[in-house]
């Protein structure tokens, strides 16, 4: 068969990795390497010739010497449910999925920290946690591996009140290209802060496996709060929802999410639900406190939004009611996909200073219109990122260039009002030329000194971020 | 609304964790275990705290049974939002060998010293999966009963009981007082919140014991082996 003719070719090394992790700890089956060179961009498959699932670092370190003697390129898979082709294994190589290593460790709940293996997801930590009454409140929306998400610094609506990856991952151990095990704040340290040394920790941050592969994430939790509310507010204009917004995060009111809907975003998600918002920019918001301070928060809300113009201001605690408020805004992918059946969907994902906002949507919104894109944005406006959700045929080639020659259009304009091309999903493969537009060449060199220092044979996920 | 609602709580291994069989084969791993309250008591005390919420009912007893370790379960509904809880003290072989019918006792006797006008369990446990409590529990008070529930509403002493059942839902109408089994679509269970944890440690918890309730708990059954399933055929 095509598999048993693909691993003749690779036999002395897959009896190596299997000497290691074990005969069902390698796979060469053509279905499970298709599977682990996806993930959920629109960005083609591109196979590994091998994957390994270790289950420990031990074994992780082991494949990993293996493969850095045959200069075998290594792959690290999550959940693969990351946006920007990450796993994708572009000169083949060696998918290490690290599923198999799924354990919490370590909670310790009077410090609010836990660590984690790479197979723990978002979903599955907080499921964990539900009896202490602590939770990890980053949430990229898909239920991805924690571990990933430090490896792309991800981030999620709630980053206004709660940061993103780089501000809440304490520690990593992370397998280096040679096999090395290291411990990038010192083997089991969790301070809540530190002064020690470079920061390694966020270096590895938003690494994207080209540096390393991480096999332990120590992360920061949170009290989940006594009380939670939300609200939705239309207004006539962009201009009107950002200012709202801004007087908001002024006010010091307890925010933990505010989302933004443009009208054609409001239009496909009334379509899609059967919901009958007006259709104009919209605010979906959500405070995070104590339940006496909840009715205060609201009505201090309420009338900055009021004084900007803003309508129909509704709000709710009880868990039905906030999300019947909420499930526009929660379908909004889906309401995307809905206007055009039969398409696939890309996001794009620049960030700006909340104050350029309004700007650079209004620019964004008429670039949209005059290239004939069906592109509805939602965004979180409290951190100036929003993405538009591009609806596409991708078997029109004219509408795939036009798409393309708009995304890069976008993202210079982000990096023209001192923003950044990429504010949650990463470089990936496709944005390594804009990463250089961003950072500057003095800072690409130090980037590839760094790399060159970690990994000199170039075999962590080749092709990617530089 | 003066009703009291006793709601049952039953501590066993986390749903998530990956289940041992002991190489004696009289049972499973559960030394350094996650444990956890029970999903389908997780729903049981979401719709009991729900009920008061709505002012429909007055107060939620917690009530569970076993060694030290399940005032951690009654701790976690009490976060939830009961008022308070009843530790029924079973340890040691007696703890092994508690089943539905010694628990179902129990809860009858409680039921009558606490003057219940509502009893809300989970409609299994998913360690031994029995479904017996609340049906064994109904019939010693001989109370009309609404298993598998995936809907209650209090029509004034009556309860709206919409059950699941194989050809679809039945609704059925029950008189007061009674006991419910709750379903998976009840309701989706709230997280206790940090705040309420604390909240909830100055929450009385009275100690009780089977036989201040002329329940005895010992067993008619014994456990023969348990056993691992075969495995499924590989690819």
């Amino acid at each position: 068969t095509g598999d048993q003719r693909h691993a003749g070719k690779h036999s002395r090394v897959i009896s190596a990795f299997r000497s290691v992790s074990g005969d069902e700890g390698v796979s060469v089956g053509s279905a499970v390497r298709e599977q682990h060179g996806r993930d959920e961009s629109v960005h083609i498959c591109r196979p590994p010739d091998v994957v390994v699932f270790p289950r420990s670092v031990e074994e992780v370190s082991a494949l990993a010497k293996i493969c850095h003697h045959h200069q075998l390129p290594m792959i690290p898979f999550g959940t693969g449910t990351g946006l920007e082709g990450g796993v994708g294994a572009l000169k083949g190589g060696v998918c290490f999925s690290l599923r198999k290593m799924e354990q919490v460790l370590d909670l310790h709940q009077e410090d609010f920290d836990v660590t984690v293996e790479p197979g723990v997801t978002r979903k599955g930590l907080n499921s964990y946690l539900r009896d202490t009454g602590l939770w990890f409140p980053v949430d990229p929306g898909a239920d991805a591996s924690l571990c990933g998400m430090a490896a792309t610094s991800a981030s999620g609506t709630n980053a206004v009140r709660y940061g993103t990856m780089r501000e809440n991952v304490l520690n990593l151990e992370v397998v280096l290209a040679d096999g090395t095990v290291l411990h990038t704040a010192g083997k089991g340290r969790r301070p809540r802060k530190t002064s020690a040394g470079y920061n390694l920790t966020n270096l590895f941050v938003g690494s994207e496996g080209t540096l390393g592969i991480i096999t332990k994430a120590t992360l920061r939790l949170y009290g989940i709060p006594e009380s939670m509310v939300s609200a939705v507010c239309s207004f006539p204009s962009v201009q009107s929802a950002v200012d709202s917004t801004v007087q908001i995060l002024q006010a010091g009111v307890s925010i933990a999410r505010i989302e933004f809907l443009d009208d054609v975003m409001i239009n496909a998600c009334n379509r899609f639900n059967n919901l009958s918002y007006a259709v104009t920019p919209t605010l979906f918001l959500e405070f995070h406190g104590s339940s006496k301070s909840m009715q205060e928060q609201v009505s201090i809300t309420e009338e900055i939004t009021r004084d900007n113009g803003g309508s129909d201001f509704a709000w709710a605690e009880d868990e039905e009611t906030r999300g019947r408020l909420w499930k526009a805004r929660h379908d909004a992918w889906y309401a995307a996909l809905a206007l055009r059946p039969g398409c696939k969907a890309y996001s794009t994902d620049v960030c700006v200073p909340i104050s350029r906002l309004p700007q650079i949507i209004v620019e964004t919104k008429e670039d949209l219109i005059r290239n004939n894109i069906t592109g509805p944005i939602a965004g979180h406006v409290g951190d100036g990122n929003f993405h538009c959700l591009i609806v596409l045929d991708p078997n029109d080639p004219d509408e795939v260039q036009r798409v393309h020659s708009f995304t890069e259009r976008l993202a210079r304009r982000a990096l023209a009002m001192d923003g950044t091309c990429t504010g949650e999903h990463g470089i990936g493969l496709g944005k390594r030329a804009l990463l250089r537009e961003e950072v500057g060449p003095s800072a690409i060199e130090v980037m590839l000194g760094l790399k060159a220092s970690l990994d000199p044979k170039n075999l962590m996920n080749p092709g990617k971020v530089l | 609304m003066s009703a009291r609602v006793l709601v049952g709580v039953k501590r066993v291994i986390d749903y998530a964790v990956k289940i041992r069989v002991k190489p004696d084969r009289t049972g499973v791993v559960t030394d350094g275990v996650k444990h956890s309250m029970n999903p389908f008591c997780e729903i049981a005390v979401e719709e009991a705290v729900k009920l008061k919420e709505k002012k429909l009912v007055k107060e939620v007893v917690a009530v569970s049974c076993g060694p030290q370790q399940v005032q951690e379960t009654i701790r976690t509904a009490l976060a939830m939002g009961a008022d308070r809880g009843i530790h029924v003290e079973v340890s040691g072989k007696d703890y092994e060998t508690l089943g539905p019918l010694q628990v179902s006792k129990i809860f009858a006797a409680l039921a009558k010293k606490e003057q219940a006008d509502l009893i809300i369990l989970g409609k299994q446990a998913i360690d031994d999966d029995c479904n017996q409590t609340g049906q064994m529990t109904a019939a010693l008070l001989d109370w009309p009963q609404g298993t598998f529930a995936s809907e209650v509403t209090l029509e004034a002493d009556k309860l709206k009981v919409v059950r699941e059942i194989d050809g679809g839902l039945e609704t059925i109408k029950i008189n007061l007082p009674a006991v419910v089994t709750a379903d998976l679509r009840l309701n989706t269970p709230r997280y206790a919140t940090l705040p309420n944890i604390m909240k909830a440690k100055k929450k009385k918890i009275t100690n009780v014991k089977p036989a201040d309730l002329g329940v005895d708990v010992s067993s008619r059954l014994e456990v023969l082996k348990v056993e691992k399933l075969k495995e499924a055929g590989r690819i």
